[in-house]
């Protein structure tokens, strides 16, 4: 019998195999097809370009405005007028519009669209964030998305996967976002090429669901096809409310074989950033403290969750973002606003002088709230820091943690937030 | 035919930024490919023009905005290290033509005339007298390609209505 990792299993179930093995190609059932305002419309076009007619299951399509709104221009409300269309046509279950919508890879767990064991695709490369719930989830391209909908089946290609043992527990001010950051600069940005990325460990039990949830974000920056954590104790706590559905964990056989096993000491990780213009190219906050910044971004899929706003608004109560900096806080969904506003972080951010936005991706890839003008610099909790990513293409960005980008918010520059 | 050559981690915000999605228009998105690393791309591609890249390509964002853009400007294949995964689906999915060959990557240079024959995967550079052999693709990816495309592939199997 071949020995399985957690992706190969669920994978295997999938495509209704008993076994597979990395690099076989296999037909797999969809639980879920997501796609966003900027991806949906390609996928429209391509659904009616080949006739189509009919959805697979009106139920289990997600499709979230969340990108260019609210609209920032006439072409982009064009586009989510498209979507909106699709959405009523087919009787689309899940399709949150301005009001209701958050960013998708926040708002589908957080509306229990995501359960352990499930398969799901989203023309959105981040779509490997619900690995952290135990799903087998990856990001695919917009006539993927359509072929989906339709049918309710992709292929793909079995991955091979990096097992990433995690051991010990965060110091303060370290997050899920250093743990991610580190792994990226040790494995390099096409490191996981092609294979998962299963974290394991009794470093595991220490993080977070908001933890979890941004260190699976990303593995698409080391180049991996999916994230994946097991699901324990903390997760059914998460699920419990959310989920109503039966759902299934699923474990690596413990004779699965990996291509490759890395170890991190979550102890002995610091505040880390990503340097302009590549997630591989970190350093530690303090090898980069006070390069100056004229922007600070907390939010998006990747660090626009609850904690995120709670370890930021710790930094930032009571303080004062620097002269000349543009502080700009993102919730993620209308969920985590309320629960901001309730916490009074809300109104710690606008005391100290932030901007807080309604949910959306915008400044995270340049498209707006927080586009930067040419030589600008911005340290943000976001996951892409190529060139003009937020901008005009001799701007920067430096990726980091909700701590370090508030601490460097109120210093001015990059800054260490256990020395504010 | 010319040779447009790049480096390492071409990523799809390169290939075609985000401010430009608000148009899919492939035409639209082809004025402005490659424009943030490369002014004079869209000015002077022609049809049958080859990009070479090195690992990674089209790693970043999932958009298929990207191959799009390439394959509307008249590129008539991409031929890189290795791809990031996304891009490769997308590249087949919308029948881009692309090919994984690390030895062509490195020995062709801008200004050499280059033939690919997309049925046997022999890259041949003229100007140096050189061959290279890309990585054949899978018979099921072949499939998708030979069909012209995932959809019309789908259809043909009557898997999609």
């Amino acid at each position: 019998m071949t020995m399985m990792t957690m992706t190969q299993k669920i994978l295997a179930r999938h495509a209704g195999l008993e076994e597979v093995k990395a690099g076989q190609l296999i037909e797999a059932r969809l639980d879920l097809v997501l796609g966003n305002d900027i991806t949906t419309p390609v996928a429209i076009t391509e659904f009616e370009k080949a006739g189509l007619t009919q959805v697979f299951d009106r139920d289990k399509i997600a499709i979230v405005l969340d990108h260019s709104t609210p609209c920032k221009d006439i072409k982009s409300a064009q586009l989510c007028a498209q979507a909106r269309k699709f959405a009523k046509k087919y009787h689309i279950t899940h399709f949150y519009d301005v009001g209701q919508a958050g960013i998708e890879h926040a708002l589908l767990p957080e509306k229990g669209l995501t359960a352990p064991g499930e398969v799901i695709i989203g023309a959105d490369s981040h779509t490997c964030t619900y690995g952290a719930l135990g799903a087998f989830s990856t990001g695919v391209g917009s006539t993927d998305m359509a072929a989906g909908m339709a049918t309710g089946l992709s292929w793909f290609k079995v991955p091979a996967a990096i097992k990433v043992t995690l051991k010990g527990k965060l110091a303060p001010y370290v997050s899920g976002k250093d743990v991610i950051l580190h792994l990226i600069g040790m494995i390099g940005v096409d490191g996981a090429l092609y294979k998962s990325l299963e974290f394991t460990g009794e470093g595991v039990a220490q993080l977070t669901m908001d933890d979890r949830f941004t260190i699976a974000n990303m593995a698409i920056e080391a180049g991996a096809k999916n994230g994946i954590f097991p699901v324990d104790d903390l997760t059914r706590e998460y699920l419990k409310g959310r989920v109503d559905r039966a759902w299934e964990a699923f474990e690596a056989d413990p004779e699965a074989e990996y291509d490759r096993e890395v170890v991190i000491d979550l102890s002995a990780l610091k505040p880390t950033v990503s340097l302009p213009h590549l997630p591989s190219n970190t350093k530690t906050v303090e090898e980069v403290a006070g390069l100056p910044i004229q922007q600070v971004v907390i939010g998006s899929c990747t660090n626009g969750r609850i904690k995120d706003l709670a370890e930021a608004a710790a930094i930032l109560e009571g303080k004062k973002v620097a002269e000349g900096v543009r502080c700009i806080v993102i919730p993620a969904t209308q969920q985590i606003y309320l629960e901001a506003m309730r916490a009074g972080y809300v109104e710690t951010f606008i005391n100290a002088g932030c901007a807080v936005s309604t949910p959306t991706c915008g400044p995270c890839l340049g498209g707006h709230m927080g586009v930067m003008a040419a030589g600008e610099r911005c340290v943000s909790t976001t996951n892409r820091n190529f060139v003009g990513r937020m901008g005009d293409t001799s701007s920067e960005v430096i990726l980091a943690s909700p701590a370090v980008a508030a601490a460097s918010a109120i210093a001015g520059c990059v800054a260490d937030p256990s020395k504010i | 035919m010319k040779i447009y050559k790049y480096g390492d981690n071409v990523d799809t915000d390169v290939i075609i930024p985000a401010r430009h999605l608000n148009d899919p228009d492939p035409k639209a998105l082809a004025s402005h490919c490659m424009e943030d690393i490369d002014k004079d791309f869209a000015k002077t591609v022609e049809q049958g023009d080859i990009m070479v890249g090195g690992a990674n390509f089209g790693c970043g964002s999932s958009r298929e905005h990207a191959p799009l853009a390439i394959k509307a400007s008249g590129i008539k294949c991409v031929i890189a290290k290795s791809y990031a995964r996304i891009f490769y689906r997308n590249a087949i999915n919308i029948g881009l033509p692309i090919m994984e060959c690390p030895e062509a990557t490195e020995g062709i240079q801008p200004g050499d005339r280059v033939n690919v024959d997309f049925a046997t995967g022999v890259i041949s550079d003229e100007t140096q007298g050189k061959t290279w052999q890309a990585a054949p693709f899978p018979e099921f990816i072949d499939g998708i390609i030979q069909s012209g495309g995932l959809l019309k592939s789908l259809k043909a199997r009557g898997a999609a209505k």
